[in-house]
């Protein structure tokens, strides 16, 4: 049944809580509230629930369980990741080259900038499609001097645009160029077996997978070197300080265990009703293109880009009338960049600052986006003509 | 239900503005404008600070309306800004509020509220609006005679103004700030300031600095005989009427009478000369959309704090007016507006193009006719 009132096709930005995710944290809330480090029975019982979800979380992942790092979110694991891995690679090695696609999230392309800016690091950024993939024989040509780190986005949060992960990851790995990548988008919609994916480091956050905000991992690979960013207490085996969030890491894995679980479902019945937004938007709308892969992408992502259309004024417009979506340009201040995503894509401002992205979820119905469909071309009309003013 | 986007700012006027349409049982919306800083002020900006951003977000959010900030930087810059650095190039004291009122908030801001199916557009501004069913929208002061804002906004036309709404206008800004005390709005805690906004805090002077550096050349002070007393630093450092800073040792204090920009040359001359009795306007916003027919009996406010001045406004063929003042009126600054008043209601206003000089002194040498040009 579609719910009364507005209609969220915004599950990028963050999904609701599964309420069986809900059930799993909420003994960690009260009786259960021990710290793991404690000696005594509280502390026993919630380490040994701790352990249990690192346990669960490495088999989802097809990893080791001490190759999995708590964290506070995807940004705090795209930090310990970058940061981390570049610091001790400098340090054990001598490398300083740091290595991104230029369609990473900020909590990536920021973090690079900055070990750059600050830190004594170089910046090299990748080329990349018209679609904002990866070529790995792009990554191939790259690798002298050898980098500290790579790091290539896998489900990109703006584009959907999804990465050949693996091939890339066969090239740095013959060269043991340390892999990162940021798969925070990805959780409930690709498979995460770091084996397949080949990939060193990977983060990811529970609220894009229907788990709580303010929790997320990191994968790291047993032997890739990483510097704690964080130092305090020796949690999470000295790589990350600070008391275990035993709540939201337990409900964190409970979430990623339903969103692996159901995964094929979701995906073939989101996938179906993306490919329709998609298709129908393309010839109902004049001047709109598609950004990232048509195909290669996360199965609940569709992206857009309208010309001449001011991206903030069509969210006004699609929240009045009732649709909850969002925009690579778009910020609450209504102070409008070009998306430096858009802008990697070869796109002009002219078209890269009308972005629309809709993103489905698992409450999406298909009569939600007929009346979206129905909704978008005049509004798309009214944004141009404001523009045009 | 009829629908009405309120301009927030974040101050105690607009926050309350938007409660009084809520209880009145309008479907509100918030937006507020984001307008240009230069690069690095933005936090300054009295208009738009980020800060301030938050608050009017955070009053949308207790009064449970949707809020939207739209980005008019790049207009203001382009229409408001322009406009105050071209004033100024002519050797006018331009008034921004007055662009940004007709151009910005009450056209970029009005279309996007009329694009969400707005029926009307409402502002925190002191003013007083009345509607009769065949009749033409009039404007008028507002009840709290020191909070009035009539001025800035005799830039109205009916297309504007049939769209306008203005809650505070019966109300006294005491009153306004105890209605936000009983509703627990949160409110900016920051002075207010006259200042323009994208001043961001800094002297008008180093801002010209910066866009216009040809502007603050040197140039010759004169007396109304053309005789030289001394040199001044650039026109844009002075306004008329202004005594300090002349840098001149006289036996009777000397005031700023006119600049003359095609000569570079600025007018001084003793306080019983710096009356005007007349002025010419550009041309005039007649608030029903055409001029009198005859000559009328107003009073006449020739800047934002000025006090009303009894005069008779003669409207010109060419669009402009004429205005002679009862008695000479000091501080008449070309780039100003002169706003008509009758009992209260505003009729109209144009820039101020020209004055003419104190009729009783007419001894000039310096130019043929009894106008000090400006322009």
């Amino acid at each position: 049944m579609p719910s009364p009132g507005p209609i969220y096709l915004d599950y990028a930005a963050t999904t609701p809580l599964d309420p069986r995710v809900r059930e799993a944290m909420l003994p960690y809330f009260s009786e259960e509230f021990g710290n793991p480090s404690s000696v005594h029975g509280y502390g026993r019982r919630a380490e040994a629930a701790l352990e249990d979800a690192r346990q669960r979380m490495a088999e989802l992942l097809n990893a080791q369980p001490e190759e999995i790092i708590f964290t506070s979110g995807g940004t705090e694991s795209d930090n310990l990741a970058l940061r981390g891995a570049a610091l001790a690679a400098r340090q054990q090695r001598g490398a300083i080259h740091l290595l991104i696609s230029p369609v990473e999230h900020d909590a990536v392309a920021k973090t690079a900038a900055q070990l750059a800016d600050h830190l004594g690091f170089t910046l090299e950024k990748l080329p990349v499609d018209e679609f904002g993939m990866v070529n790995p024989d792009e990554v191939a040509k790259r690798l002298d001097p050898e980098p500290a780190l790579l790091s290539v986005i896998l489900g990109n949060n703006e584009i959907g645009t999804v990465n050949p992960m693996s091939e890339i990851a066969a090239i740095c790995r013959e060269r043991g160029v340390p892999l990162h990548s940021d798969a925070v988008q990805s959780g409930a919609y690709l498979p995460l077996d770091v084996q397949k994916l080949g990939v060193d480091l990977l983060s990811i956050g529970a609220h894009k997978f229907y788990g709580p905000k303010g929790v997320g991992a990191l994968y790291v690979r047993a032997g890739t070197p990483l510097l704690p960013t964080q130092t305090g207490g020796g949690h999470e085996s000295g790589r990350r300080a600070g008391t275990p969030n035993v709540a939201y890491i337990l409900g964190m894995v409970k979430a990623f265990e339903l969103a692996q679980s159901e995964l094929d479902r979701r995906v073939s019945r989101l996938g179906e009703m993306r490919n329709k937004i998609m298709n129908r938007i393309l010839v109902d709308i004049p001047d709109s293109q598609l950004t990232g892969h048509p195909e290669i992408r996360l199965a609940n992502h569709a992206s857009f880009v309208f010309k001449g259309v001011d991206g903030n004024a069509l969210l006004m417009l699609l929240d009045d009338a009732g649709f909850a979506c969002s925009s690579g340009s778009a910020c609450k201040t209504g102070d409008p960049e070009p998306s430096q995503v858009l802008l990697a894509l070869g796109l002009s401002p002219e078209w890269a600052l009308g972005s629309l992205r809709v993103t489905l979820g698992v409450d999406t119905t298909g009569e939600q986006i007929n009346s979206f469909l129905a909704a978008l071309p005049a509004l798309v009309e009214k944004a141009r003509a404001l523009e045009a003013a | 239900m009829t629908k009405v986007v309120v301009a927030m700012s974040g101050g105690v006027d607009s926050s309350v503005a938007a409660a009084l349409l809520q209880r009145q049982g309008y479907e509100v919306i918030g937006m507020m404008l984001r307008l240009w800083s230069e690069p690095g002020r933005e936090a300054s900006n009295r208009c738009c600070a980020p800060a301030a951003m938050n608050i009017a977000r955070r009053v949308a959010g207790r009064l449970g309306i949707p809020f939207y900030a739209v980005n008019a930087q790049e207009s203001f810059r382009n229409i408001v800004v322009q406009n105050f650095l071209d004033g100024y190039a002519r050797g006018q004291t331009p008034n921004p509020c007055l662009a940004c009122n007709r151009q910005i908030r009450w056209e970029f801001l009005l279309a996007r509220a009329l694009a969400l199916g707005a029926d009307f557009m409402a502002t925190g501004h002191y003013v007083r609006i009345v509607r009769s069913p065949d009749g033409p929208v009039r404007l008028f002061e507002a009840v709290d005679t020191h909070k009035d804002q009539s001025y800035v906004l005799h830039v109205l036309d009916q297309g504007k103004l049939q769209h306008a709404l203005f809650p505070l206008g019966n109300l006294t800004k005491s009153e306004v700030r105890q209605i936000a005390a009983d509703l627990k709005l949160p409110a900016a805690t920051s002075k207010e300031s006259q200042d323009l906004c994208f001043l961001a805090g800094q002297d008008y002077r180093d801002f010209l600095q910066r866009y216009q550096p040809h502007q603050a050349q040197p140039g010759p002070i004169v007396d109304r005989t053309g005789k030289q007393l001394g040199e001044h630093s650039g026109l844009v450092n002075y306004t008329i009427g202004q005594r300090k800073g002349l840098g001149i040792a006289a036996a009777e204090a000397l005031y700023v009478l006119g600049k003359d920009q095609a000569r570079n040359t600025l007018v001084v001359g003793f306080a019983d000369e710096l009356g005007s009795c007349e002025l010419l306007t550009e041309s005039v916003n007649w608030l029903v959309g055409f001029a009198p027919a005859e000559p009328l009996d107003a009073e006449v406010k020739i800047r934002y704090s000025a006090k009303k001045a009894a005069a008779r406004v003669t409207p010109l063929l060419d669009g402009s007016a004429h205005v002679q003042f009862k008695e000479p009126a000091r501080d008449i600054t070309p780039g100003q507006a002169a706003v008509f008043y009758v009992d209260g209601e505003v009729l109209g206003g144009g820039l101020i193009a020209k004055m003419t000089k104190k009729l009783a002194r007419v001894e000039s040498e310096l130019s043929p006719s009894d106008v000090i040009p400006v322009a």
